[in-house]
């Protein structure tokens, strides 16, 4: 190569990383909304969802989800309640995820490191239990084909730490389980801090499961039923189930034991999350976007699309 | 999962050791770049089609299968078309260019996954395409003597644009500059990697090949010559008893007792042995011999392997089994492209080294699998026992087919 070639080379060389980080640097400046005010974790009625064009978390008005009226941290995945907000997001070191936790006052009282892709993350009613979700896998670009999931639960207030649940003993319709390939995802907490719901699957099978944080134990409720969530009230779960070759949301009475189909027809591949008390929103993709919906949990009506984005959670009035 | 990345790329430490040619410095500096560019997307791509485009994650695994194959095949086609032409920097350039280009093709795809297939589809195979020829590049830049170093000094540079990677994407996540702007950096890292290779990295001087000896039987004849079957023979039947590391990662957090949260810093401790070691291994290989440091490289996994099995506790233990993981890398990787590439007339290198590279990969991508399902069936150390045995087995017959006539 002759010297102009390499003064051209270099030329070229310039303008390339220039342009890349200036578009880079232009993002972050024209980030939509980037500035505005903090999100207020005690605002009854609002739901909390992250935005895909930014990675940050937004606060809007459940009943006028066109208006942001507060802007957080970014988080591929995030969920608040009690006055706290757990926001999972990448760690520095590669192939690294951490559980940032915020007060109301949205200041990091917490970070937990696990290992995985966030997958899901939720918080109980009175703000003290944290749990998260990852997948795992070994592969170099993406995931080899199958995954493991691995599920845990932090108390902010205790202290106590369950790395993942696959240490809590599992038993299906009265037997215990303990083969190597269980996994666990998609937990939710009651309003005692203490029983909570996950899904486990073994062996090409799935269960909606029942586990107890102070004796370690989880217990079968049935089979086919995942990323449970629990209504406000305690009485009812929403989960996605299989059928077919998609996902659809039911809701499943506790006491009655009655599951009902939801509107919503298409595929939803999502922890839903309780709006109020008689709604169930998640989120799905729309034209290639992460789109949050909202569907009656009652089987009647029909879906409809609130805004883009995902993760969302409805903020109820304090617990305590 | 970062090493079987930095294991496909290759190119050496930033400062020039020595007399490494600057032909192999210039690759080496083009492989850290373009390699800080595929592992900016390797670590936000999960999180792109979950949370940026909304897909879940049975489609991520569909997507992984689609391009699985690709790569191997490809890569054995980069090396044929490298020599049949004659020119292997023309080649290399192409792949880069294409993996350059599959960059813009993540957000252009949209959400339109068979688009975002494609894209890393082209990535895949712009790697597959590249690696062959840019090898061959190395050892017609490099004198015979000193091959070994040259691959570890490329090998080193590689392995420190793979770290670099997923620290820049981070940072771009963690200033909330959005998906895009990810994609958008490691296009132009990409592209700056092609521009330093198409205009600052010297074409090696080989002599013109006669055309007429590259046609697909004469390859074949040379890749079945008695020397490179007996190499790739023993590389795929030491890499058929080569653990998956992410495997060795679990088994060394769980056997070490260590916290979940530090598994992520486990491939680290091998990546920065290799990032050391890699240039002062071949050195060594040049002076002792390059098949007899591969078979130790693999002696040295046998160790780990016992360690981990049965020794490993705390944070020593899992420390020395990463060394001595980090230490295999570095004893194998780059050294087995330095034995095997003199045994390939100049003419037929490309396509030599690439098909010694497929016949390794592969037989590792089956090993890793078989191992991860044997280790479902049976305990830690019962199946590190096992493996120990095999492999042991499988380097006392590399010493034997290997012994220079």
């Amino acid at each position: 190569m002759t010297a102009r070639g390499k003064a051209f080379g270099a030329v070229l060389i310039t303008l390339t990383l220039a342009g890349g980080l200036g578009y880079a640097g232009w993002q972050v400046a024209s980030a939509p909304g980037s500035e505005g005010p903090p999100l207020d974790l005690g605002r009854a009625g609002s739901v909390l969802y992250v935005d895909d064009r930014d990675g940050r978390v937004r606060q809007v008005a459940a009943a006028a989800p066109g208006e942001v009226l507060g802007i957080g941290p970014a988080c591929q995945r995030a969920y608040a309640a009690g006055g706290t907000l757990a926001c999972l997001r990448p760690a520095a070191i590669p192939g690294g995820h951490e559980i940032a936790v915020y007060d109301a006052e949205l200041t990091e009282r917490k970070v937990l490191r696990v290992w995985g892709t966030p997958s899901r993350t939720r918080v109980s009613a009175s703000g003290k239990l944290v749990a998260w979700t990852v997948f795992r896998s070994g592969d170099a670009y993406l995931f080899g084909g199958g995954f493991s999931t691995t599920a845990g639960v932090h108390n902010l207030g205790t202290g106590e730490h369950y790395d993942s649940l696959e240490e809590f003993e599992s038993t299906v319709d009265g037997k215990v389980l303990d083969a190597a390939d269980r996994n666990f995802w998609g937990i939710t907490f009651a309003a005692d801090d203490r029983t909570f719901y996950a899904t486990m699957a073994s062996g090409g099978r799935t269960w909606l499961m029942r586990g107890d944080l102070r004796t370690k134990r989880l217990e079968s409720v049935r089979d086919n039923a995942e990323c449970p969530s629990l209504s406000p009230d305690g009485t009812r779960l929403a989960y996605k189930k299989r059928v077919g070759e998609q996902w659809r949301l039911h809701v499943l009475g506790l006491a009655t034991g009655v599951e009902t189909a939801l509107a919503e027809t298409a595929n939803v591949d999502d922890q839903p999350a309780w709006l109020d008390a008689g709604t169930i929103g998640y989120a799905r993709s729309t034209d290639g976007r992460p789109t949050l919906h909202a569907v009656p949990a009652d089987g009647s009506g029909a879906p409809r699309a609130l805004r883009s984005g995902s993760s969302p959670a409805a903020l109820a009035k304090a617990a305590s | 999962m970062y090493l079987s990345i930095i294991r496909g790329a290759a190119t050496g430490p930033a400062r020039a050791p020595g007399a490494v040619p600057s032909t192999v410095v210039g690759l080496g500096l083009v492989s850290l770049i373009t390699d800080i560019s595929a592992e900016m997307i390797t670590a936000v791509l999960p999180l792109y089609l979950m949370y940026g485009v909304g897909v879940g994650f049975l489609h991520l695994g569909a997507i992984e299968g689609l391009y699985a194959g690709a790569t191997a095949v490809l890569r054995l086609a980069g090396g044929y078309l490298a020599d049949r032409l004659g020119k292997p920097k023309a080649v290399a350039v192409a792949g880069y260019g294409l993996s350059a280009l599959a960059k813009l093709g993540l957000p252009a795809a949209g959400g339109w996954l068979p688009g975002i297939s494609l894209a890393i589809a082209a990535d895949r195979a712009g790697k597959g395409i590249r690696t062959g020829p840019r090898d061959a590049m190395i050892t017609l830049a490099t004198p015979a003597d000193t091959l070994g170093r040259a691959f570890g000094v490329h090998r080193a540079m590689d392995t420190t644009g793979a770290l670099l990677g997923p620290l820049v994407a981070t940072g771009l996540i963690a200033l909330a500059a959005g998906y895009h702007a990810v994609f958008a950096v490691s296009f132009a890292l990409g592209l700056t990697g092609v521009l330093v290779l198409v205009f600052f990295v010297p074409t090696p001087t080989a002599p013109p090949p006669p055309r007429a000896r590259v046609a697909p039987r004469v390859a074949l004849a040379t890749l079945t010559a008695p020397g490179v079957r007996r190499a790739c023979l023993v590389a795929a039947l030491l890499g058929l008893v080569t653990i998956g590391d992410m495997v060795l990662y679990v088994a060394v957090q769980q056997r070490a007792g260590l916290p979940a949260g530090v598994l992520p810093l486990l491939p680290l401790g091998t990546a920065l042995t290799f990032l050391l070691a890699a240039a002062p291994v071949g050195r060594l290989a040049d002076r002792l011999g390059r098949w007899r440091v591969f078979l130790a490289g693999h002696g040295l996994l046998l160790l780990a392997y016992l360690l981990v099995g049965f020794a490993a506790t705390g944070w020593v233990g899992a420390a020395l089994a990463l060394g001595l993981h980090g230490l295999f890398y570095a004893a194998t990787d780059g050294v087995l492209m330095a034995y095997v590439s003199p045994m390939f007339p100049t003419a037929l290198r490309s396509t030599g080294l690439a098909a010694v590279q497929t016949a390794q990969a592969l037989a590792r991508a089956a090993g890793a699998v078989a191992v991860g399902a044997a280790l479902q069936f049976t305990t830690v150390p019962t199946a590190f026992a096992g493996l120990a045995v095999l492999l042991g087995a499988a380097i006392a017959i590399g010493a034997r087919l290997g012994r220079p006539a």
